[in-house]
């Protein structure tokens, strides 16, 4: 594998997540349970989809055949599309979605603080600016879950399933394979171990203040982010967001 | 600068942000620099607020509009730049007054804190009665840039700036 196809799906990984996710949490729109919460949701889907569009078009770039940001994100079948599952998994209730956010969240921020001091221009330049938007995710996803968490019974209850249903899908999203070790090697990519280790310990404590129970680790599913094998929500996902360009590949704004 | 990269600055520097009209994108810090290429291209620089920013598209064309209108618009292109990341910090103080004046409450400190993830808010004040006796609604008001915030004095509810 060469230093620049490891960096073309290294890059896709990233926005794809941004991307997928942020489509996710769009359903909301509309559906958010109070006004201010619609607002904040679509807000961070917003955000993620801008830092989905700079990274498509980088790895655009990086693939160097001609595509552009826009054929990447409509153009690309399933099997090509490197999110984690977790990012795919349908919204569920909110709390799902917060519980969900939440350990997204926990692990995009170290991610992304890390990716600032990478060799590429391209991806820092990236990262810095994102860091600034994901702490505010962070910090909203983490004081929902707390809320939630040490809420009602119910609110409690729902949380604590949504968490323990969730927690199969966190192992990917430190799963490191050839192309985390091409581009780590290569000073542009970040050690997954040590996003790992600060991941804990943000769950840990946003926990434990939740009153809610860390599962235990067990079986993880994964596939997604190494080979594109996905569960069955991501067709549906594409079904929707790529129906206008599939059927008019030449529309402009 | 030289003079054709001041001329075409000056010539759009006042453009205002499409969202909080009383301020200009060289105010706001979204206009970066323009540069002559040896090829006699001029490149203006801008940079997103936030990576989703939705205005950004407005002010690539607002700009194109303002030049063509001086009729300055030959051989320029415009780029969108990531780094550095855009920060609150770049809002003029004078830009921060006009804010405050049109009833958004401009960004109370330097940019977030890496320790602030759990902690305090900052203390915000009222742009309408200047008490700082208000509270947070929601962490996101009608654009990523602004928070929800209530006055506990005049009973208003106000936008904040949000740093970053
Ligand atoms: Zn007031």
């Amino acid at each position: 594998m060469t230093t620049q196809e490891a960096l073309f799906k290294y890059t896709l990984r990233i926005g794809d997540n941004d991307l997928i996710l942020g489509h996710r949490l769009a359903e909301w729109c509309s559906y958010g349970p109070t006004l201010e919460e619609d607002l904040a949701l679509t807000n961070i889907a917003l955000d993620l989809t801008g830092e989905a569009q700079a990274l498509l078009q980088y790895a655009a770039e990086v693939e160097g055949k001609g595509r552009s940001a826009d054929d990447l994100a409509y153009k690309r079948p399933e099997r090509q599309f490197y999110n984690s599952i977790i990012t795919e998994l349908p919204k569920g209730d909110f709390g799902y979605s917060i519980v969900r956010q939440f350990l997204f969240d926990a692990y995009e921020l170290p991610f992304f603080q890390m990716l600032t001091k990478s060799k590429d221009e391209t991806l820092s330049a990236i990262a810095h600016k994102a860091v600034k938007e994901v702490k505010y995710h962070l910090r909203h996803s983490a004081n929902w879950v707390i809320r939630l968490g040490d809420g009602t019974e119910e609110s409690h209850n729902r949380v604590q399933k949504s968490l323990n249903d969730l927690w199969e899908y966190t192992g990917e999203l430190f799963e490191m394979d050839e192309v985390d070790e091409t581009v780590l090697k290569e000073g542009i990519g970040v050690d997954l171990t040590l996003v790992k280790a600060e991941w804990d310990e943000t769950v840990n404590k946003v926990l434990a203040e939740a009153t809610l129970t860390r599962p235990e680790d067990g079986w993880m599913q994964t596939g997604a982010k190494r080979e594109g094998i996905h569960s069955e929500y991501l067709g549906y996902i594409l079904t929707d967001m790529q129906y206008l360009p599939r059927a008019y590949p030449d529309a402009q704004w | 600068m030289n003079e054709k990269e001041t001329k075409i600055w000056n010539a759009i520097k006042d453009i205002p942000d499409p969202e909080i009209p009383v301020i200009t994108i060289e105010e706001l810090g979204v206009l970066r620099k323009v540069e002559e290429k040896p090829s006699g291209e001029i490149i203006i620089y801008i940079t997103p607020t936030y990576s989703g920013c939705p205005a950004m598209k407005r002010f690539e064309d607002d700009i194109t509009q303002t030049l063509k209108e001086k009729g300055l618009d030959e051989n320029v292109h415009i780029e969108t730049v990531y780094d550095p990341a855009w920060t609150t910090d770049w809002i003029t103080d004078e830009a921060k007054k006009k804010l405050e004046k049109y009833g958004i409450a401009p960004p109370a400190q330097k940019s977030y804190d890496k320790a602030a993830i759990l902690g305090k808010e900052p203390t915000v004040r009222c742009p309408r009665c200047k008490s700082t006796n208000t509270e947070l609604i929601s962490q996101f008001g009608s654009t990523a840039c602004k928070a929800l915030y209530k006055c506990n004095d005049c009973l208003e509810p106000f936008e904040y700036f949000k740093c970053l």
